[in-house]
């Protein structure tokens, strides 16, 4: 048994750990990419589409989760349809996109009949609104389940308890709901940001390696630095996102620990 | 009331989410000339904007004929995809599964680091690893082929860490009533935790799977013969020419992923309970 679980995880620490190059060059390198001006744009974008899609998603499946507990009749079939967007690969829908987000597609044909303008959606920074719906589109399925599971783990007597003393729909909500999803919350968030990082995939195949700047990601750059072989940067950087992940990682770790004392 | 207004709210993002979907399919379905005649304006054809039925106007099956029968490239791509996917799910059973028994089921020394470090190392988007692996699989002379890909998704940590949790939960009395009964270790692993974790193991299959199935980020950086690629790096251009070929490669090349999806729901829903409810 020893042999069996150690050896693939020695594999892959030493996988993931030996990145060290030969020569030793201080900060330097941390200096280099910290003052690389894809670099702080790309994280500039990606820090803007976390802050942006984060809180949107989450307010979504909340609501739709929340819904979709009370219901009684078919909330499976229902869940189906939000999941589905999970299994499918992002290079099914690239064509798609293209035929809805171009200049004259559909999302524009549809917004011309509303009597809106539309946009040239891929080539401006509306691509970051594309960006945006893809990650919502394909995380809301998963956020659900999970806030589902939050919300199964109140009892039902809490609510029956405030019902008898007056409280309504809104009330229990706020006051009952909300509350004791915290701790859920907390790791939904933490999970939501780390599926934010598979973005990148749409995002790449919709627009290859050097999009419309304003979805330029983290992952153009590292895809980037690796083409051109420049080891150093790499390097530094994945240190550096690791490092980022890694506090993440903590803080989701904390959030299971202290459930356990709870 | 209250029941109907919800399910309509429901039902209406619903079908928002599934949309995509209905949509390839009927593209997949179309004739040439009615793709054509819908998509000319993104083509640059025409002015006026795409349009798309709901339904195909003259349905034929010819556009996926032509894909099966006569496209070698799409054939060898969904091959490759095949390969990719089974081989490393069934890689993580064979390594995953043990490790998961033994991290969830004897204490020793540095167990707790280890978790830990299966939950970092879950969490890491591939770029941060991109580029020792490359380096070591540059040393294993593996570089531009299949087995690049393969390998290192045998020790994926994040199977790991979704069975650990089922293999948690069964309840460790069980395991001790086997052992006074004079069961060996491996009894107790095949005989107790594979049977008693079997949802664990196949919502990790399943998810696994799915991530596989449209893993895009390893292939394109470890494999340059073009001919290696799998169907998740597929970009189709749109031309006059092949669009409705495209459109059906699109569709066929998610029906898998869909499929497993379909028929394993219940434990994928299972799974990604499993991350957000404590052990």
């Amino acid at each position: 048994m020893l042999i069996f679980y150690l050896i693939p995880f020695v594999d892959v620490v030493r996988r993931s750990f030996s990145r060290t190059m030969g020569g030793f060059s201080g900060l330097d390198n941390y200096g280099q990419v910290l003052s690389n001006s894809a670099f702080r744009l790309a994280a500039g974008n990606t820090l803007r589409f976390i802050a942006v899609c984060l809180p949107l998603l989450l307010a979504l499946s909340l609501g739709i989760s929340v819904l979709l507990y009370r219901l009684v009749w078919g909330s499976q079939l229902l869940k189906s349809a939000y999941l589905l967007p999970l299994a499918i690969p992002a290079a099914s829908v690239v064509l798609l996109w293209k035929l809805v987000f171009h200049e004259q597609g559909l999302l524009n044909a549809f917004l011309s009949f509303l009597h809106l303008n539309g946009a040239d959606w891929m080539n401006t920074h509306a691509a970051f609104g594309v960006l945006v719906f893809t990650y919502i589109w394909k995380n809301l399925g998963y956020d659900i389940i999970l806030w589902t599971a939050g919300l199964a783990s109140i009892p039902e007597s809490i609510y029956e308890a405030a019902r008898v003393d007056g409280a309504g729909e809104w009330t229990c909500f706020w006051r009952i709901t909300l509350p004791n999803l915290r701790p859920a919350a907390f790791t939904i968030v933490v999970l939501s940001v780390l599926n934010s990082f598979k973005v990148f995939r749409e995002a790449y195949l919709v627009a290859g390696s050097y999009p419309q700047e304003s979805i330029y990601l983290l992952q153009h750059v590292f895809n980037n630095w690796f083409q051109d072989l420049s080891v150093d940067k790499m390097s530094a950087g994945s240190v550096l996102l690791a490092l980022v992940i890694l506090v993440f990682v903590l803080l989701l770790q904390r959030s299971w620990d202290r459930e356990d004392l709870s | 009331m209250k029941q109907v207004i919800s399910a309509i709210i429901l039902t209406i993002f619903a079908f928002l989410t599934v949309a995509p979907l209905v949509f390839l399919l009927t593209g997949t379905l179309m004739g040439n000339q009615e793709i054509i005649h819908c998509i000319s304006p993104a083509l640059g054809q025409n002015d006026g904007y795409v349009s798309w039925h709901l339904l195909a106007q003259f349905p034929t099956l010819r556009n996926v004929i032509e894909l099966l029968l006569d496209s070698p490239e799409f054939f060898q791509m969904f091959w490759n995809s095949v390969k990719i996917s089974f081989g490393i799910v069934l890689g993580q059973i064979v390594f995953g599964m043990p490790a998961a028994w033994g991290l969830a089921c004897y204490s020793f020394r540095g167990r707790k680091v280890l978790y830990l470090l299966c939950i970092v190392l879950m969490m890491m988007p591939f770029q941060v690893t991109m580029l020792s692996e490359y380096l070591v699989l540059d040393r294993l002379y593996l570089l531009d082929s299949l087995a690049a890909i393969i390998l290192p998704g045998f020790f994926s940590t994040f199977s790991v860490f979704l069975m650990y949790r089922f293999f948690r939960s069964i309840p460790k009395s069980i395991l001790e009533a086997a052992r006074i009964d004079g069961a060996g270790e491996w009894q107790i692993f095949l005989g107790i935790g594979v049977p008693l974790g079997s949802s664990g193991i196949i919502s990790a299959v399943i998810l696994s799977f799915l991530e596989c199935w449209s893993m895009i980020e390893q292939p394109l950086t470890f494999l340059k013969t073009k001919s290696l690629w799998p169907l998740s790096l597929f970009m189709p251009e749109i031309q006059a020419g092949n669009a409705g070929v495209s459109l059906c490669a699109s569709f066929v090349a998610l029906l898998p992923a869909v499929f497993i999806f379909l028929s394993g729901q219940d434990y994928l829903e299972q799974g990604i309970a499993a991350s957000a409810v404590k052990e």
